[in-house]
């Protein structure tokens, strides 16, 4: 197979037109500057001293693991959900697909209170649920995980659905012929093609869950060491110590570049 | 490359300029000692004071047609860093006296005036459903327990009343602003929580109030007092004279607050 | 051995025909886009259920909508070969070929080696660790023959399968099929819309126009004697239908009237006539030809050493002459000629 191409080809589809330069130069301005004055605020001399903190610790601890959770959650309810949405031929299909992507246009806030409604001590599951188990899911773990999952699960859903929706059905019918039951032509030919989508999904709903504030502090309250994730203690730190707020915000930054750069490729490709 | 690219680049980078220069948020500031009328003035206020401000505002009004009072409530440490950060606020109203001592400090307020005093109370749902009786209760680790944040007034004073009874609290949640506290008491998803009596007479119904010994440590005074350089300097000063005036006052009281 | 009768109604189209395809035999199901070959092909396969009729593959009912019977394609021993090959894109070539064997329980390690040895029999075997899009056109079709052929079906169904080649590989790709095919001990069906992959692949050709069978016979026998315009279109030849008006005499369906040197075998006739076989002149001829007919020129086509010439009139029919014939005789499209054909060169045939 030949992949030769001219190289006047590719140098002249490398130039962008010329209006283009200055505004994508503003927009990355307007993106690097927050994070240039955070840097440029920030307590360098005491920073590790900062950073070692248990409120850094207790918040980074928690953040992480009710990011990971939650989108290990949200894969296990998302992707099925994303295969009903793509495949199936249900009516009322679209009313379904709104219900499930409603959290992304819901205020985060709004998001938190109906938790409460409906998962909070007096609310209509979680009422009956601490009469018979004791178990009580805000001003817990579980709260900020569940708090985390509402909000983040529907971008993982999106961004699956259109991936399952690229797979040829075609190959899946291949598979059958040769003989592949449903669940085995899910499992080797629908899911390994729609795995970049998946990875990208991921991403998405990892990256929201640990940026996620108005829902957790609504429905899983704030306290150190229990639901105090990151975003929070910034908040509160905000108001009384402005040196830990700089320097929780750098380790959520340097976090997040950590998660979010080296799948950046997976992301360009799906 | 040739001179004609320039020319757009040069008048996206004016057009910042050009919007800084009508103005932010400080529009309709009419410079003090020219004698100009100012037409509104932007009280910033404790969250404790969120119903009673209201009245006293509309009170205000009432007594000085043409002026607006805008409003705005935040917990008193969020409201002390907002007026550090230069947000465009006339008057300052804190729940505690320490908050007001660092903006002093700071030069960021004019002299501070004490305008009322709130009590602490321990607030529980409507039918006391969990039995609390008393502060050793807010000890207990099998109850949903409430308090403001450290650094927050509220949550400072709680800490100093239950030190006094020798109570070490096991809180479930920590909020970082007293009626984000009640809301929670009010909803019953706390058993008990720590706030202020007008806040337990604000939430009516919804919230009793639990009988214990709060003593001085349980009580705060609330300053008020006219920012620096703010935007409506005679508005400002007229508001807060109005804040300690009898009429005031009463409306202060029909909501809980003691006098100062 | 499978013997099916399909029945399956689409938006646009009532697809009715009985087939049959014994071991050994293959099979080519051949007619124009839209005829419903690839339906077929897929109903057979359990990708489409009937609407009525059965499917029957070695005495078992594999679709029978009356006895509410349906087997679904996965536990169909029947194996398909796809027009676009579809070989899993993110599997290598062996472990196209192996997926079968896999999906039906064999472990790893067993499947790869038995996968290996089908694409050795290919002559693939370099190729085993290459990615589907690697490959080249023939390369990827032979992959998916040997992914097909690997769980031993009792059928074989091919969808066009060198459609997707192009000119120069198809050729090569069609006599590598071939010998392929021969080595396969059930029934191969064959869906194409070229006929020279039907004969040079084909048993027996079925020919489907419209929903329905106009002509079954051996390649020899359908090219010989096209049932059909479609047919004779298909092969090159002239195909008149008509009445027999005399034992020698037909009066055909366009009005002219042709004579034929051997006895009419019916009443109601077509005769084939090969292009090369009528003469034109630009008046009424003389000599032998018991056949002449005035025609006017409706198209012509040149071909490097060929010209077709369309014509119209009592009968309608296509010469073949060559180009200095063409501007002799001033063939333009619109010019009046005089058409000729000897009675030795028509051949008729039961309609």
């Amino acid at each position: 197979m030949s992949r030769a191409a001219p190289r006047t080809d590719r140098r002249a589809a490398a130039r962008p037109p010329r209006a283009l330069v200055p505004l994508a130069a503003l927009t990355v301005g307007f993106l690097v500057l927050p994070l240039v004055a955070l840097l440029q605020r920030a307590p360098w001399s005491d920073l590790t001293e900062l950073v070692r903190r248990p409120i850094v610790t207790d918040a980074l601890r928690l953040s992480l693991v009710s990011a990971a959770v939650a989108t290990g959650l949200s894969l296990l309810g998302g992707v099925p959900l994303a295969w009903v949405l793509a495949r199936s031929r249900l009516p009322g299909l679209s009313v379904l697909r709104a219900l499930a992507t409603l959290p992304v246009v819901l205020p985060p806030v709004v998001g938190g209170a109906a938790l409460l409604f409906a998962f909070g001590r007096r609310g209509l599951v979680g009422e009956p649920l601490e009469d018979a188990t004791g178990f009580v899911l805000p001003f817990s773990i579980w709260g900020v995980i569940a708090a985390n999952t509402f909000v983040a699960l529907p971008f993982l859903v999106l961004t699956v659905e259109s991936g399952l929706r690229a797979v040829d059905t075609r190959y899946e019918e291949a598979a059958a012929t040769l003989g592949a039951g449903r669940w085995t032509v899910l499992r080797r030919v629908t899911l390994p093609q729609a795995a970049p989508s998946i990875v990208a999904g991921a991403v998405l709903c990892f990256a929201r869950a640990l940026g996620e504030f108005g829902a957790t502090v609504t429905f899983a309250g704030n306290l150190q060491g229990r639901t105090q994730t990151m975003p929070l203690a910034v908040f509160v730190a905000l108001e009384s110590d402005r040196d830990a707020a700089v320097a929780l915000s750098l380790v959520l930054v340097a976090v997040s570049l950590a998660v979010l750069v080296p799948l950046r490729d997976r992301w360009l490709r799906a | 490359m040739t001179l004609r690219p320039a020319r757009p680049l040069l008048a996206a980078c004016a057009l910042p300029l050009v919007l800084a220069a009508c103005g932010g948020s400080t529009g309709d500031a009419a410079p003090s000692g020219d004698g100009a009328p100012e037409r509104t003035v932007t009280v910033f206020a404790a969250a404790s004071l969120t119903d009673a401000f209201a009245d006293v505002a509309a009170a205000f009004e009432d007594e000085h047609p043409g002026v607006t009072v805008e409003l705005s409530f935040a917990g008193s440490s969020a409201l002390r860093e907002q007026v550090l950060d230069g947000a465009p606020a006339d008057v300052v109203a804190t729940a505690d006296e320490a908050v007001m001592a660092d903006l002093v400090d700071e030069g960021a307020v004019g002299e501070p005036v004490a305008f009322a005093t709130n009590r602490l109370q321990l607030a529980v749902p409507a039918g006391n459903p969990a039995g609390v009786g008393g502060l050793d209760d807010l000890g207990r680790g099998d109850l949903v327990i409430g308090l403001c944040a450290a650094g927050v007034p509220c949550g400072d004073l709680a800490r100093r009343v239950l030190d006094g009874a020798g109570v070490e609290p096991a809180p479930d949640t920590e909020e970082p602003n007293v009626r984000a506290l009640l809301a929670k008491v009010e909803a019953g998803e706390l058993d008990a929580g720590l706030v202020y009596a007008t806040d337990v007479r604000a939430a009516g119904d919804a919230v009793e109030a639990v009988d214990v010994p709060v003593g001085e440590e349980g009580t705060t005074r609330y300053p008020i007092a006219a920012v620096a350089d703010a935007p409506h300097p005679r508005a400002a000063d007229a508001f807060v004279a109005f804040v300690t005036t009898p009429a005031a006052r009463d409306v202060l009281a029909d909501h809980g607050f003691g006098p100062p | 051995m499978l013997r099916a009768e399909v029945d399956v109604r689409l938006p646009d189209l009532h697809l009715r025909l009985d087939l049959r395809v014994d071991d050994g035999e293959v099979v080519a199901l051949l007619g124009p886009n839209g005829a419903g070959k690839t339906t077929t092909l897929r109903a057979i396969a359990g990708l489409r259920p009937l609407d009525g009729g059965r499917v029957e593959l070695d005495g078992r009912v594999l679709d029978e909508p009356a006895s509410r019977t349906f087997v679904p394609p996965e536990q169909r021993p029947v194996g398909v070969v796809f027009q676009d090959h579809l070989l899993f894109p993110h599997l290598s070539a062996l472990d196209n070929v192996a997926f079968g064997l896999r999906a039906r329980g064999l472990r790893r390690r067993a499947a790869r080696a038995a996968a290996h040895a089908w694409l050795e029999r290919m002559g693939l075997a370099g190729v085993a660790g290459a990615r589907p899009r690697t490959l080249s056109g023939g390369e990827a079709q032979r992959v998916a023959l040997a992914r097909a052929l690997a769980v031993e079906p009792r059928l074989l169904l091919l969808d066009e399968p060198l459609a997707a080649l192009d000119a120069g590989t198809r050729v090569r790709v069609r006599s590598d099929l071939r010998r392929h095919l021969a080595d396969f001990p059930g029934g191969r069906l064959l869906v194409t819309h070229d006929p020279l992959d039907a004969i040079v692949l084909a048993d027996r050709l079925v020919i489907l126009e419209g929903g329905r069978v106009t002509q079954t016979g051996t390649p020899a026998e359908v090219t010989a004697r096209p049932a059909s315009r479609y047919v004779a279109q298909l092969v090159g030849v002239n195909v008149l239908f008509g009445t027999a008006s005399g034992r020698h005499t037909v009066r055909l369906d366009t009005g002219g009237e042709l004579t034929l040197a051997d006895a009419l075998p019916a009443a109601e006739v077509a005769i084939a006539l090969r292009p090369q076989a009528i003469a034109l002149h630009t008046h009424r001829p003389d000599g032998s030809p018991r056949n002449a007919w005035p025609a006017v020129v409706a198209d012509v086509e040149a071909d490097r050493d060929r010209v077709r010439v369309t014509l119209e009139g009592p009968v309608q029919a296509t010469a073949e002459v060559t180009p200095a014939a063409m501007a002799q005789l001033d063939l333009v499209p619109g010019a009046r000629v005089w058409a000729s054909a000897k009675a030795v060169d028509l051949v008729a045939y039961p309609r």
